[in-house]
């Protein structure tokens, strides 16, 4: 890995490095996969837990150790993966078509609009299972709308406009929350919270299918768009100068960036500082060319996401912290360091 | 190549720019000058297609250049901008090969061919940047950044080149080397430039055509020993301007004379 990090001698990212590095980030993650699934609350024993891994049957695990490896760990930490996936992707996104590398769902707002759109399909929508992604883009959307509009001064939006902006919409929808949380049961209200903080643990095989093809052709998508994003990310007009078609991208990429994170929060909560550290340490280690930065983070996304989901349940077990804690802890002091480095 | 036709630019109720017509020809420098505030780099905006112009039509090789698309303008017109927005480390080489994309096979997707990277090295040399390839931006300095900038811009290969004062913020030396370029590229290739520039000087020693500009109305159109007089220069800039010859280049050189100066 040392020899793929940046180095003086490196002017540009190629497809090679490109390839080189999301195999190695993708080994990487099937190695963290296999982990999470091994540890947890319950232990499980390795070789045997391994073998059934594979798919085989017959591997010396009794039905509890079966069901608790394929039916309950595997599937979190898919989702778990797909999450992570979501966020980065879209993080690198925003900061690339934001030109601000602090910027970042949660702090856009999208992630809390995705929160209220979720919130008003299962308080007033009922229970049907497909409003609550569909509802959660809607109200990423229209967050991602509302921050942009704000942010538009005369010469369009500048980076310091955006993030107050995001701030803005950010903490508006947060009071939203709170005021829809009220009209909700006292029970009802305690999982909720915790469910708003990252909770991994409530989804159901439909939105885990969902969440994954989202997470994988969201981020291909966007990587598809990293080569506009990648002259958008040094000013606006420059791109438009040397022909990217600035509106039409931009647009798409909102479009599909706020499906990422909708997709995300709907069946997980709100999980910060994902979409902030992971494309930060990305362009760190690599360099800026979106062309690798958006598959690594995305990669890497996925890894982070399980591993501090596998650090939410294994900390105080048999209790569980809400994943979006444990990101927030590691993820926080993180973008410290990073904002001194910078 | 080029061509403006009474151009009027009007932000809401003000008007930037009032019947400016311009024509850009091969190996010609057009220079644009005029006081703070003219409308110079409005009008620069509206010739490639940035900016909407109110009234008056642009046209780009005889066409309209609101007919064709984004792409086919880029790779006829390079625009270079005073500073470049730096906020992400980029190295000089991939901020240079920034622009290739108008030669992309696609908008999306897509690596640089090993012609873009050819390119690319060409023009570092051309623009004395070579031993920066690998070094980031944001480690250059000034000079050498908007060398950079001008380097980007050549790498479209685009025949016509637009300049929003270049010159800004970068010594005597750094002046005359990206004018020399500029100059260069018209002289051996054909090239066209349009320089909105404040530095008269500059403008007499490099431009074919001068163009001056006051409040969005243009006051004189014509080769130097034409426009600038110091009855014309007077009238733009309000204030008294002496033009005499340069004695070794013969260019018309002008001097403010202060009213407020120090007692000899």
């Amino acid at each position: 890995m040392q020899g793929l990090i940046r180095q003086g001698n490196q002017a540009r990212a190629t497809l090679q490095r490109t390839l080189v590095v999301s195999g190695s980030l993708l080994a990487l993650l099937l190695g963290v996969f296999i982990l999470a699934s091994l540890i947890g609350s319950e232990s499980l024993p390795f070789a045997s837990s391994l073998c059934a891994l594979t798919g085989k049957s017959g591997c010396g695990l009794s039905p509890e150790q079966q069901a608790i490896l394929l039916d309950i760990r595997v599937p979190r930490i898919l989702l778990a993966g797909a999450v992570g996936m979501c966020l980065a992707a879209a993080g690198a996104a925003y900061q690339a078509l934001l030109r601000n590398p602090l910027a970042e769902p949660y702090l856009l707002g999208v992630s809390n609009g995705a929160a209220v759109g979720t919130m008003v399909s299962l308080v007033f929508l009922g229970s049907q299972e497909w409003t609550r992604p569909a509802m959660a883009f809607v109200g990423a959307l229209v967050a991602s709308f509302a921050v942009y509009q704000l942010a538009r001064g005369r010469a369009g939006a500048s980076p310091e406009r955006l993030i107050l902006a995001g701030v803005i919409v950010t903490t508006f929808l947060s009071s939203a929350i709170v005021f829809i949380t009220t009209l909700m049961d006292a029970t009802r209200i305690r999982s909720f919270t915790f469910w708003l903080l990252g909770d991994l643990s409530g989804a159901t095989t439909g939105l885990l299918t969902l969440a994954v093809v989202v997470a994988v052709v969201g981020s291909i998508v966007l990587a598809a768009f990293a080569r506009p994003l990648n002259l958008l990310m040094l000013g606006e007009r420059d791109a438009f100068d040397l022909g990217v078609e600035v509106s039409r991208v931009r647009l798409i990429v909102f479009i599909v960036a706020g499906l990422l994170v909708g997709t995300s929060v709907a069946s997980s909560g709100s999980v910060g500082y994902v979409g902030l550290v992971v494309p930060h340490l990305v362009r760190l280690s690599f360099g800026s060319d979106n062309r690798l930065v958006i598959p690594a983070a995305a990669i890497a996304g996925a890894g982070f996401v399980i591993v501090a989901d596998l650090l939410a349940r294994t900390l105080i077990a048999p209790r569980e912290l809400p994943v979006g804690a444990i990101t927030a802890l590691i993820g926080a002091p993180l973008f410290v360091y990073l904002l001194r480095k910078g | 190549m080029l061509e403006a036709r009474d151009i009027t630019i009007n932000y809401g109720a003000r008007k930037a720019v009032t019947n400016a017509s311009l024509v850009v020809q091969a190996g010609e420098v057009t220079a644009i000058l005029g006081p703070n505030g003219a409308g110079k780099s409005s009008l620069l905006r509206a010739l490639n297609g940035s900016l909407k112009p109110s009234a008056g039509e642009i046209l780009l090789d005889g066409q309209p250049l609101n007919s064709l698309s984004r792409r086919t303008i880029s790779r006829r017109i390079a625009t270079v901008a005073q500073e470049a927005d730096l906020r992400f480390p980029v190295t000089v080489m991939e901020f240079v090969l920034g622009g290739r994309y108008a030669w992309a096979s696609m908008s999306a997707w897509g690596w640089e061919t090993d012609d873009d990277i050819r390119i690319a090295e060409e023009i570092l040399i051309e623009t004395k940047l070579e031993e920066f390839s690998s070094r980031r931006m944001n480690e250059l300095s000034g000079g050498e950044r908007q060398r950079a900038v001008l380097a980007r811009a050549l790498a479209t290969e685009a025949p016509i080149l637009l300049l929003d004062e270049p010159t800004a913020n970068l010594d005597v030396a750094h002046q005359a080397a990206i004018l020399a370029c500029v100059r260069q590229r018209c002289d051996q290739r054909g090239s066209a430039a349009v320089v909105v520039t404040h530095d008269i000087n500059l403008a007499a020693e490099f431009a074919d055509r001068v163009m001056l500009i006051k409040k969005g109305q243009t006051i004189a159109s014509g080769t130097q020993l034409e426009v600038l007089t110091e009855p014309r220069l007077a009238e733009v800039f309000d204030i008294r301007l002496l033009v005499d010859a340069h004695p070794i280049t013969g260019a018309p050189r002008i001097t403010p004379v202060h009213e407020m100066r120090r007692d000899h």
